[in-house]
């Protein structure tokens, strides 16, 4: 057991945990919190997908003494602003208004993957927007509406 | 949007209200109400029941069987480990009946000793502790002392028939006399999972009363309900279930999760605790139901015309190690059999038969896919032999008003077949782009200075073929199914003024939650805000039936439509010439709670009998057609499903933008099917049981999904909604079909459509299984 | 149910060497294959952990003496970004991208690839074509291994229990040609069914020469065609020359039926997809 400190969600964070413990059950279990999802536990389905340094990763495949000194954003820190006005940012925001959610699970981790490709000035391109979240299993959708959420955020003109 | 609709009921079949996508209201969620759980999904904090916490649980796990049967002789946790610290439960800890209740009580919660297990990871006994880390360690350390049995494996050859039907109509003697062109096929369709991303996840809680509460990932709450009295020789009140936000269930929770709260339940009453039970992905798919392998032989006399004669049509089904739902799983798949194409001469039989493999259940479609599939596949053989365009055959073919089914079941309304048909044709320029790909086919066929073999493929890398499905799907339960069920549901005004819709019908994605509040505030005539959506809570809600067949928007939500327009009336005659917005409040403050409760009637003029199969298969059915478009790379035959048209009647659109989304996900579902989604067993166990070897469609894998939906309304539902999860997955799979064949010119006749089949075909077609002889 | 062994972090490479030489201890690196391993359902659980993150000295990409040099640590994402990359060895780019998906690409690396050795490895046809070397070290010093010397028989390499993979270098010869290709179930997270690369060099009327034809999944390691390559050595890709590689691949590759795929398929798609990469260096 050691002491891991980072930030999660603009937060310091502090965990005593074995350092081969995962990110994703830090931040389930230790941390509390469960927007984060499983799905596989084996790097799949992306259901887990946090970002680390703006990175997206599957927080089942990240040990969480590798999070030291790094910075972690998971669900509840996508609008952190926003949501001090009780409200979603741009993003989720589409993904309501297109019907992007249905069954949920998913979508946390879509959200990070869609927010990581969006930060790294990712456009309107529904290949490109693709290819961000091949990593992301969606089972109800087929992601469709998904790729319009996203695209429509790339691109606000529409 | 256009505003074009049938009349309900009306003789005369006008064109149906046709919602294209092109046409989307801009605006939030199309001017409909925005998915009510939707923020609390999207921010996180939707609790699922793995986020659930429950201080002092333990962790529960299952100890399954290695062998695919065998006799059970012991149990022997390892003398060498302290075992004292943890619980075990085994068969002798039920202290009801020793049965998961369905439909048949085959199934035990836990193998006896003396007993037989049937199936590879087949629960035996269960071990909690209090942290993961001692159940990592004991789980291997419990030895099962077994006998080996036989197993059986093959369907065809097992003695063990769980359900079989025969449904004849006209005379098929006659039939095939009258042919001009006998045709017989046979086609194959293997297991797939139903793979929501939400593990199955139950939690039990002990209650004072010596009761129980589950909490868990769920389709029915009532059939849990049901299971824990039986198996737990509890009272109504002393069972409890909740559920909790589901992640996705597409059938795979309908069944099972009777077992996982009967286990949870057994280790919570013995450890006096809660505990939690969660599956790993690993433990999901290789033990919880799979759809339905099948066998379909069809034998088909038709007119030179290509009209159909006679249909003589096989089912085989593999149900697995126990029954479970697999009668109604038949049966709606031998009534599907056929297709909706008329013909006047039909025998449909059907058996399904036991094999130690784990049990197959319920799964989006139930029955339908694989039955349609094989028909699909057989009308596109004789529109080849006939050399009719497979669009003109089905015209000719396809169910128009007043014309008879197999049961004897007259389509008296909501026929939209050649509509859905047309629509489809239109949207994909079906016969002009067919002319292309022909015309393609024969350039490749003569280019190049290399002909293709075994070793190499053509000049040009990919070749693109465009395929045409049809297909229909009965709504709501089989035949009296409903009246069966004698479902209820219920509006409230509660004393405090608030207004609440009580059913057991869950949300799993498909949008109950918000569609519920929507009808009732329609009815009411106040915003759909007011209107509050009671939790699915057996302490709470009364019965209305599973959430399963595509019956929530159509048959719950006609009770649910029907009990708002009682209380609306009741509250309106209290306060003459007030609009009940106006009143309700008043109303509750001065009379206290109205709640109206809304028992199912059966639908005028439907009727069916059990015992001869004849009748009202169905009270309606839904029509879909789909158009799909792939590209096949000819050296390594990998498709590429670039489109898929998917035109659906759901009889009447609720809510367009959660009715696209069923489309569209369940036309992904059959594309899957269709082309990667593969269970592969060994001695009855699935060697594919992880998210890296059974692989579903990513977004990269999937088409572009035009979903146009029509309206040909039911009468016999106040809304006319005839219900929609189920019918896209009935036909996009064989339309994938036809563009392989379109683009490769062989026909697969097995799904998956693996590109390993796809390429063993291309070099021998002697491969394919379809036999045509003349009359 | 993820096991939770000890973990040491060094910062220093030599205090890896000293972690490696006092026992047992498996490296992780991006963790994309051993966080898999933790679970225990796919083979024994390691009993120490080797974190490798802060080890810096297995960072980066460079060009040196004609040679590419990629550190072991060094991501798929950032292959894929690498401007060296991308234009000394752009097969490589394409098979990092075709690894997993982004969350996959983010945190794999070339090392890791390496060390895991599975036959189904996609970089690792590319690296037997390119007559890479991996370089090795340990307490004991360090040394170059051939990746066509490096992967043994199934899931095990020649990097001693004591050893840590450094880097890898591919010579860039003037005038080579490398090709790659990936069949996999689906478009992306997929693990390959038949993975090849092609490398030759062409000088004109000689003919090709250092012909290179590797491929993965089709034998228990990443494999070299020697007797395909033979064939392709000294001609040019006619299609008389394609239809005798095509047909010694076929002959000479030994692959079996798995959960993924069937040895027939595998054996006619690796000729199949070499006949076609020689069809279009052919240009016919």
């Amino acid at each position: 057991m050691s002491a891991y400190r980072f930030l999660v969600n603009g937060a310091p964070a502090q965990v005593d945990v074995p350092g081969m413990r995962r990110l994703l059950d830090v931040l389930r279990e230790d941390l509390g919190l469960t927007g984060t999802k499983e799905g596989c536990g084996e790097g799949e389905c992306g259901a887990c997908s946090v970002l680390l340094d703006g990175q997206v990763v599957d927080a089942c495949l990240v040990p969480v003494c590798q999070v030291e000194g790094r910075i972690v954003r998971t669900v509840e820190g996508l609008s952190l602003a926003a949501r001090e006005r009780g409200a979603l940012d741009t993003l989720q925001e589409a993904f309501l208004d297109h019907g992007a959610a249905q069954c949920g699970i998913c979508t946390p981790g879509m959200l990070m993957a869609a927010r990581a490709y969006l930060d790294a000035g990712g456009g309107p391109d529904d290949e490109a927007i693709r290819e961000a979240i091949a990593g992301n299993l969606c089972r109800c959708t087929g992601y469709t509406k998904i790729v319009d959420a996203i695209a429509a955020v790339a691109s606000p003109a529409e | 949007m256009p505003t074009r609709t049938l009349t309900p009921g009306a003789g005369v079949v006008d064109r149906a209200l046709v919602i294209d996508p092109g046409q989307r209201i801009p605006g939030r969620a199309a001017g409909f109400p925005l998915r009510r759980e939707g923020p609390a999904k999207l921010t996180g904090v939707a609790k699922y029941t793995d986020d659930l916490v429950f201080p002092g649980a333990w962790y529960g796990i299952t100890i399954r069987s290695a062998e695919a049967r065998a006799r059970l002789i012991a149990i022997e946790p390892d003398p060498d480990f302290d075992w004292s610290k943890v619980v075990i439960a085994t068969a002798a800890d039920i202290p009801g009946d020793n049965v998961v209740a369905s439909i048949k009580d085959d199934q035990p919660v836990l193998v006896p000793i003396g007993g037989e297990i049937r199936h590879h990871a087949e629960p035996v006994a269960l071990l909690a502790a209090p942290d993961r880390e001692t159940l990592r360690q004991l789980k291997g350390r419990i030895k099962l002392v077994t006998e080996p049995l036989p197993p059986v494996f093959d369907p065809e050859q097992s003695d063990h028939v769980f359900a079989h039907y025969d449904v004849r109509a006209g005379d098929l003697a006659l039939g095939f006399a009258g042919a001009d062109l006998i045709v017989e096929g046979t086609y194959r369709v293997g297991h797939q999972e139903q793979l929501y991303i939400e593990n199955n996840a139950m939690i039990a809680v002990p209650g004072e009363d010596g009761g129980i509460v589950i909490h868990g990932s769920l389709q029915c709450p009532y059939y849990v309900h049901t299971a824990l009295k039986r198996a737990l020789r509890l009272s109504s009140v002393q069972a409890r279930v909740i559920q909790e936000e589901t992640g996705g269930g597409f059938g795979g929770k309908e069944e099972y999760p009777s077992m996982i709260a009967l286990h949870a339940s057994l280790l919570a009453l013995k450890a006096r605790r809660p505990v939690r039970m969660i599956y790993d992905r690993h433990e999901d798919i290789s033990a919880t139901t799979k759809r339905h392998p099948a066998i379909v032989r069809h034998r088909t006399g038709v007119t030179k015309d290509g009209v159909l004669v006679a249909q003589d049509i096989e089912v085989v089904m593999d149900g697995g190690a126990y029954c479970t739902l697999t009668p109604v799983v038949l049966s709606r798949g031998v009534l599907h059999a056929g297709g909706p194409y008329r013909c006047p001469n039909v025998r449909l039989r059907g058996r399904a038969t036991r094999t130690n493999t784990p049990p197959n259940g319920a799964f989006r479609g139930f029955g339908a896919p694989q039955t349609e599939f094989a028909a699909e596949m057989q009308l596109n053989r004789i529109a080849e032999r006939l050399q009719i365009s497979p669009a003109e055959l089905r015209r000719r073919n396809v169910y128009r008003l007043n014309d008879t089914t197999p049961t004897g079941q007259v389509l008296k309304e909501s026929v939209a077949g050649e509509e859905v048909l047309e629509q489809a044709l239109g949207a994909s320029h079906f016969e002009r782009i067919r002319e292309r790909t022909a015309r393609e086919a024969a350039e490749r066929r003569g280019a190049g200075i290399v002909p293709p073999g075994p070793l190499r493929s053509h000049d040009r890398r990919t070749a693109n073929g465009i395929g045409l499905a049809l297909a229909w799907h009965g709504a709501g339960f089989t035949g009296s199914g409903e009246v069966y069920l004698a479902s209820v549901a219920s509006v409230e005004l509660t004393a405090d003024g608030r207004l609440r819709v009580l059913t057991a019908n869950t949300e799993m994605g498909q949008g109950t939650r918000t569609v519920f509040p929507q009808m009732v505030a329609n009815e009411l005539g106040v915003p759909v805000d007011w209107v509050e959506y009671a939790p699915q809570d057996t302490a709470v809600v009364l019965d209305s039936g599973p959430t399963v067949a595509s019956r929530t928007v159509m048959v719950v939500g006609g009770l649910v439509i029907l009990a708002a327009r009682r209380l609306k009336a009741e509250v309106e005659a209290r306060h003459p010439a007030v609009p009940f917005h106006e009143a309700f409040r008043d109303d509750a403050r001065a009379n206290g709670a109205t709640r109206i409760d809304q028992k199912f009637e059966p639908y005028p003029g439907v009727e069916f009998d059990d015992a001869t199969y004849t009748g009202d298969a169905y009270p309606a059915f839904g029509w879909a057609a789909a158009v799909a478009s792939v590209e096949v790379d000819l050296d390594t035959a990998e498709v590429f499903v670039r489109d898929v048209i998917a035109v659906d009647d759901v009889g009447k659109v609720i809510h367009p933008v959660l009715c696209e989304g069923q489309v569209e996900g369940g036309t992904l579902q059959a594309v899957g099917y269709a082309t990667i989604e593969e269970m592969k067993l060994r001695d009855g166990k699935y060697l594919n049981d992880r998210l890296a070897t059974y692989l579903i469609p990513t977004a990269l894998d999937a088409p572009h999904i035009r979903a146009i939906l029509v309206e040909a309304p039911f009468s016999g539902a106040p809304h006319g909604a005839k219900g929609v999860g189920e019918l896209p997955m009935d036909v996009a799979a064989p339309a994938v079909v036809a563009a392989i064949h379109d683009a490769t010119g062989v026909w697969i006749h097995e799904l998956p459509a693996t590109p390993e089949r796809i390429l063993a075909a291309m070099h021998d077609p002697g491969l394919v299984g379809v036999m045509e002889r003349p009359a | 149910m993820p096991a939770e062994p000890p973990i040491d972090t060094p910062r220093h490479l030599f205090e890896a060497y000293e972690r490696l030489a006092a026992g047992p201890t498996r490296p992780i690196a991006g963790g994309t294959d051993v966080m898999v391993a933790i679970t225990g359902e796919l083979g024994p659980i390691p009993d120490r952990m080797l974190d490798l993150s802060r080890i810096d000295a297995l960072r980066g990409i460079s060009l040196e003496e004609g040679s590419l040099v990629l550190g072991a640590r060094t991501t798929y994402t950032e292959i894929r970004r690498s401007a060296l990359c991308r234009e000394h060895l752009p097969a490589l780019v394409e098979a990092a991208a075709t690894i997993g998906a982004a969350q996959i690409q983010n945190r794999g690396t070339l090392g890791g690839n390496i060390a895991n050795a599975s036959p189904a490895g996609d970089t690792l046809p590319i690296l037997l074509a390119a007559d890479a070397t991996i370089l090795v070290g340990g307490q004991r010093g360090e040394r170059e291994v051939a990746a066509s010397d490096f992967f043994v028989s199934y899931r095990r390499t020649a990097l001693a229990p004591d050893e840590l993979i450094l880097h890898v270098r591919v010579p860039l010869p003037r005038g080579r040609e490398l090709r790659f290709r990936k069949v996999g179930t689906r478009r992306a997270q997929a693990i390959s069914k038949v993975v090849m690369a092609l490398a030759w060099e062409d000088f004109g009327s000689t003919g090709w020469t250092n012909v290179r034809v590797a491929l993965g999944s089709v034998a228990a390691t990443p494999i070299r065609a020697h007797a395909t390559e033979a064939v392709l050595e000294g001609a040019h890709p006619t299609p008389e020359v394609a239809d005798r590689a095509a047909e010694t691949l076929a002959g000479e590759l030994r692959p079996i039926d798995d959960v993924r795929s069937t040895a027939d398929y595998r054996r006619a798609v690796s000729a199949r997809i070499l006949h076609r990469l020689l069809r279009d260096a052919g240009g016919w």
